[in-house]
């Protein structure tokens, strides 16, 4: 079966500085996939190159078989089918919640406002916020915003979310309510890839970890192979400290 | 000394006309100055540099030269090369709001700078193009923070719309300078213009204070 995601030979400068250096990995239909490693090592990079966020110079990203490289390809498109998820939340500071995940679907996708509306309520059922609708986001605690940032993706109805650290600027005591979310999504079959520090929801709900160290993937497994018996001698040396 | 209050009641009537130019040049030029303003401020920040030149070239000159030396020039120059003959209203609006214009841009690209990438990121990311990132992300979190700066720039739009009595444009200098030339008086002319524009910009100062606290 063709993957939802194959990247080949992928390289990002930059400037002179080399971030990813030859990157070779295909992401399958309902697959999720953590991507792990040191600071700086190029995970965020990687992740934005995934929906053209960052140009890669050379190799070349499929989505469902379409080239991100290709001159015919229309990236806002592509863009519609991946929903990504940032660190620092990236809600929009002058929309209510309601219209924060109704603007893109009905701009966008030129969805009517009451189905968006319809989709945008549901959405916010979903991820337990139904009573946060007219609220602005300056009112909502971290853990709300990352959920409503995760509604707000999911109202494109995309096949693939990207994650990058979604809980790393959350209050300790919060990073368990977006991780549930996120666990429920991946129950239902959603393609994910997942640049986290949780290594309990790599253990469980990972298919598979990628390990990045220098802009190269080291080491790639299932996660109880990877964690128990990491092949590498580097990959070991970070388990060591994060485990 | 004597205050000669019969002198002023008596250009009072122009003065009031004068004082209508005045706002409604400034008028005038803030709104056609923030248009071309929008457009030289997403020049500015055009990918490549030979298309920001000349964006650039146009801010450093309004921006650094007298604003006298730019109304001479649009009268004496540009106004007759495209008209045919001078024209003291058409300079008017013309000089203040090329002159504006400049200042505007750069409210705008620091405004429109000011607003977080990841902004821009989230919009792009949901599937939108630049522009509807722009139209629906950017700006409007923007125009808040430029606010304060567009009153100010329209408070010194006010003042200076003063020098177009260099032209003898009828604003609020010119007929003080005919009430000094009829009365040989200096006090009550001058100090009648300087309360007119003070009225004026503490207004709108205080309307501008308004206006931030609602946006
Ligand atoms: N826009 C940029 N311009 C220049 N250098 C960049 C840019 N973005 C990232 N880098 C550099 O690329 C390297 C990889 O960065 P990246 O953010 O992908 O790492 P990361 O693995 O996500 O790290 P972290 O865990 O800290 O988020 C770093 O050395 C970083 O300084
Ligand atoms: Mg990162």
């Amino acid at each position: 079966m063709e993957p939802m995601i194959s990247v080949r030979h992928l390289h990002k400068s930059f400037g002179a500085h080399k971030v990813l250096a030859d990157i070779n990995v295909d992401i399958h239909t309902r697959e999720v996939v953590v991507v792990i490693g040191p600071s700086g090592s190029g995970k965020s990079t990687f992740l934005r190159c995934l929906n053209f966020l960052e140009q890669p110079q050379e190799g070349d990203i499929l989505i469902e078989g379409t080239s991100l490289m290709a001159k015919s390809t229309r990236i806002n498109d592509i863009r519609t089918e991946l929903g990504m998820v940032f660190q620092q939340f990236n809600l929009f500071p002058h929309k209510k919640v309601i219209e924060n995940i109704m603007l893109a679907p009905v701009q966008v996708r030129k969805w009517p406002a009451e189905q968006a509306r319809r989709k945008a309520l549901e959405l916010l059922d979903k991820v337990g916020l139904s009573e946060k609708a007219e609220a602005y986001p300056a009112s909502l605690s971290g853990g709300q915003a990352q959920r409503v940032a995760i509604a707000r993706a999911l109202a494109m109805e995309p096949k693939i979310m990207l994650f990058d650290e979604p809980t790393s600027a959350l209050d300790p005591e919060m990073v368990g309510e977006v991780l549930a979310v996120m666990k429920d999504l991946a129950r239902e079959g959603m393609t994910m890839v997942v640049v986290t520090h949780e290594m309990g929801f790599a253990r469980e709900v990972g298919d598979r970890v990628l390990f990045m160290e220098q802009g190269a993937v080291v080491e790639e497994g299932h996660p109880e192979q990877l964690f128990s018996h990491p092949s590498h001698e580097r990959t070991r040396a970070f388990l060591s400290k994060v485990l | 000394m004597d205050f000669r209050f019969d002198i002023i009641a008596h250009y009072l009537p122009v003065l009031l006309k004068g004082t209508a130019f005045t706002i409604g040049v400034s008028i005038v030029s803030i709104i056609f100055g923030s248009i071309l303003g929008l457009g030289i401020g997403f020049g500015k920040m055009a990918p490549k540099a030979y298309f920001r030149w000349p964006f650039h070239c146009y801010i450093n000159f309004f921006r650094g030269t007298p604003l006298y030396v730019q109304i001479l020039i649009v009268h004496f120059g540009v106004i007759p090369a495209f008209y045919g003959s001078t024209n003291v209203l058409m300079t008017s609006f013309v000089a203040l709001s090329l002159n504006s214009a400049a200042y505007s841009a750069e409210i705008f690209r620091a405004g429109i700078q000011s607003i977080d990438p990841g902004q821009r990121e989230a919009a792009v990311s949901l599937g939108m193009t630049g522009f509807q990132a722009m139209r629906f992300i950017i700006l409007p979190q923007a125009v808040k923070r430029m606010v304060p700066a567009f009153g100010n720039e329209f408070i010194v739009l006010v003042k200076d719309s003063s020098l177009l009595a260099l032209i003898a444009a009828p604003e609020i200098m010119y007929w003080s300078n005919t009430m000094k030339g009829q009365y040989l008086r200096i006090w009550e002319p001058y100090l009648t213009a300087a309360l007119i524009y003070f009225i004026l910009t503490y207004s709108l100062s205080k309307l501008l204070n308004y206006i931030e606290r609602k946006v």
